[in-house]
């Protein structure tokens, strides 16, 4: 068991945090939406799935049929972060006007808004698996719940130390969530937008006497987090080369649990926890064997729970840190 | 295998025709067969071909203007076990059935087996392969298809002699198919003296990196895995793409085309599948093989696929026992005990539990995206 820790070690972390920086950028959707309406939306996974469609769109478009490596990839990895984040961000804002806005306008209690959001999560997938997958790529009916790939990476080994070598495709990852949650970071801080976002967060009935429009920041809140999920998706097409129309539940759940481990409504917390449930996912699959790798991550997460229920870095939005 | 839509469609367009004249020819002092299994839903692409052998099965039979004429009806199961019940019960009261080919699946096979007992009504299913249904002690179950066990030591002593591995890892998927099929397989390699490892991925998650990393360091001459082929494409891409080379098999659940496309490219070029069915368009393995391809071309316009062989045994079985003078349920089902009816698979015979004489497993090589047959697990060789 420990020599399996040490010899699969570097391994594992490069995987894991390659893994863990996916989940840390669909967490940041989870984590915001929290943060200003104390709502778990929990159709982003499908916000996420629409993204990968949307890479995959894209990919097909190009006609991409050798693999791609090095400034071309990077290229094209620019353009499916662009279309996914813009289609992903727009699929928030439209879930948000349809599913959520109404509900709120009407007074609504959070429990109805949460039953709509299950209700629009299992609507976006069968729309996908019934009608939309099967027209698109011309399957019959019952074959939309194939896998649909699409092929454009060249992997290659940029560095090589004994058994620690980095992938090109797992830096790029990794490089380009943290440079997206550093944006973010610093768009929340210090934007006049972000100042907004975190006026409702703290005190929705105060930012209104002060002039914050609602509407206006909630819907920003969506396109953001959405967007989030979209480039979320361009980084896992490039890690997986394949998606279908449940991809987004899996993701989804070990997202929202990495939102909760970091510190629901933090958006740091969102890196840190993403981050850290790939790091424990991984090394617990290399103690325990792969069976108990999601065993071992919720059981961190109870733990790190009981010592701080509001997780790793706290709820954080609203106290007007970000 | 699955059918691609196109050959489907037509292959019920074709169907509803012989179905139309069967049942015609049928009236009148003739007999019916029953034949239940996914006509429909998801996994229809796997019965379909059974469907297309036991239509080609029962008109060559009526062709020959024989005293006791047979149809043939369906049951859409859709591989639900309470809808399969249903069904059977149906089958057995309403239409009279004096045989069902199928259920095509296990699970649905161990729904509708107490049904077809206590009516007395002998089945024979071509695909079923969970190795728990002979357990339970069916006089009116049979099956023409080896089960999991005999597939599971037929592939590990494959992968012992034929592939001459000396180290091999073993991956499932975890499920109730899965699971056993590996477990037989390290069982029969580990017996054979190789070195062995276990993992497992998550069917429902698409990163396999931490079972690939446990993959790397042992460094085998040989993976197995047990599953389907979704899942088994996607491991060999991620496989592939560490820079690791060995050796992929895997069993029936991924004898697919789909596994060289979730693999993508080249990379699933070489892998080994296992399956205790009969695949063979260019009869490789014999004439009869020929002879029932060429029908079943010349009829569907489509190659036979997964259990078409085996399907078309079936049916000959009972028509067999039909021709020799057997008009009741008891003395079809004592007829079938007794059997030994060469058939394109093999030669039909039942042990007492209703399980198939013949326990040969074959082995399948990808290469691009056809499987061709490579031979019996028994004998077959592949260079390392």
């Amino acid at each position: 068991m420990l020599h399996d820790f040490i010899v699969q070690f570097w391994p594992s972390t490069t995987d894991g945090l390659a893994l863990g920086s996916i989940y840390a950028l669909i967490a940041l959707g989870y984590t915001m939406v929290y943060g200003v309406l104390r709502l778990i939306n929990f159709a982003h996974s499908e916000i996420f799935m629409i993204g990968t469609f949307a890479s995959l769109g894209v990919i097909n478009l190009m006609g991409i049929s050798t693999p791609l490596g090095g400034i071309a990839l990077v290229g094209t990895l620019a353009l499916l972060i662009v279309v996914s984040g813009t289609v992903s961000g727009a699929s928030a804002v439209a879930l948000e006007y349809i599913a959520y806005r109404p509900l709120r306008r009407k007074g609504a209690s959070r429990l109805a808004a949460l039953i709509s959001a299950i209700g629009a999560s299992l609507f976006l997938q069968q729309l996908f698996a019934r009608i939309l997958i099967p027209w698109w790529f011309g399957l019959p009916k019952e074959k939309g719940a194939l896998p649909i790939q699409g092929r454009f990476v060249q992997r290659e080994d940029l560095l090589t130390l004994g058994s620690f070598v980095i992938r090109s495709d797992k830096l790029i990852i990794l490089v380009a969530a943290v440079v997206m949650m550093v944006v973010l970071d610093q768009f929340v801080v210090r934007t006049k937008l972000g100042r907004g976002i975190r006026a409702t967060a703290q005190d929705p009935e105060t930012a209104v006497l002060m002039g914050v429009n609602i509407d206006r920041i909630v819907s920003a809140t969506f396109a953001i987090g959405g967007a989030m999920a979209g480039v979320a998706a361009a980084l896992y097409m490039l890690r997986f080369e394949e998606t279908n129309y449940f991809v987004g539940f899996l993701l989804g759940i070990k997202a929202f649990t990495a939102a909760v481990l970091g510190g629901i409504g933090n958006l740091r917390g969102a890196l840190v926890g993403g981050l850290a449930l790939g790091l424990i996912e991984m090394y617990g699959a290399s103690i325990f064997g792969t069976q108990w790798q999601n065993v071992v991550a919720f059981v961190v997460l109870v733990l790190v729970l009981m010592f701080r229920p509001t997780g790793i870095l706290g709820e954080s939005l609203q106290k007007a840190r970000a | 295998m699955k059918v691609s839509g196109a050959v489907a469609l037509s292959a019920v367009l074709a169907l509803a025709a012989a179905c139309g004249s069967s049942s015609k020819s049928g009236g009148g002092g003739g007999l019916t067969l029953g034949l239940m299994g996914d006509l429909t839903g998801e996994n229809s692409g796997i019965v379909i071909p059974i469907k297309n052998s036991a239509v080609l099965a029962v008109d060559q039979y009526n062709a020959t203007n024989p005293k006791t004429k047979v149809t043939l009806k369906f049951y859409d199961s859709q591989a639900k076990p309470d809808q399969a019940t249903n069904l059977a019960k149906t089958a057995v009261k309403t239409d009279k059935i004096v045989g069902l080919i199928g259920p095509a699946f296990s699970g649905e096979s161990a729904a509708v087996g107490p049904v077809l007992e206590e009516a007395k009504v002998p089945s024979i299913s071509a695909s079923a392969t969970n190795a728990k249904l002979a357990g339970n002690g069916w006089k009116y179950w049979h099956r023409v298809i080896a089960n999991d066990d005999v597939q599971g030591a037929g592939i590990g002593g494959f992968i012992t002699t034929g592939v001459g591995a000396k180290k091999v890892f073993i991956v499932s998927d975890n499920s109730t198919y899965g699971q056993p099929l590996a477990a037989k397989v390290q069982a029969t390699v580990t017996a054979a003296g190789a070195q062995t490892q276990a993992d497992v991925i998550d069917p429902k998650g698409s990163d396999y990196a931490s079972t690939v990393n446990k993959i790397k360091p042992f460094a085998p001459d040989a993976i197995f895995f047990g599953g389907y082929y979704a899942q088994a494409g996607k491991l060999v891409k991620q496989l592939r793409e560490a820079g690791v080379k060995a050796r992929f098999l895997s069993g029936d659940g991924s004898l697919d085309k789909g596994l060289a496309a979730g693999a993508t490219g080249t990379n699933a070029d070489g892998s080994l599948i296992g399956c205790p069915c009969l695949i063979d368009p260019t009869g490789t393995a014999g004439a009869a093989s020929k002879t029932f391809a060429d029908a079943y071309k010349a009829k569907f316009n489509a190659d036979p696929a997964i259990y078409s062989a085996e399907a078309y045994d079936a049916t000959n079985a009972f028509l067999a026992a039909i021709k020799a003078g057997n008009t009741t349920t008891d003395t079809i089902n004592t007829y079938l005990s007794t059997i030994n009816l060469p058939g394109v698979s093999k030669t039909i015979k039942f042990k007492p539990t209703g399980e198939v004489d013949a326990n040969d497993v074959y082995i399948y090589k990808v290469t691009g995206a056809t499987l061709p047959l490579l031979g019996n697990a028994g004998t077959a060789k592949v260079t390392p």
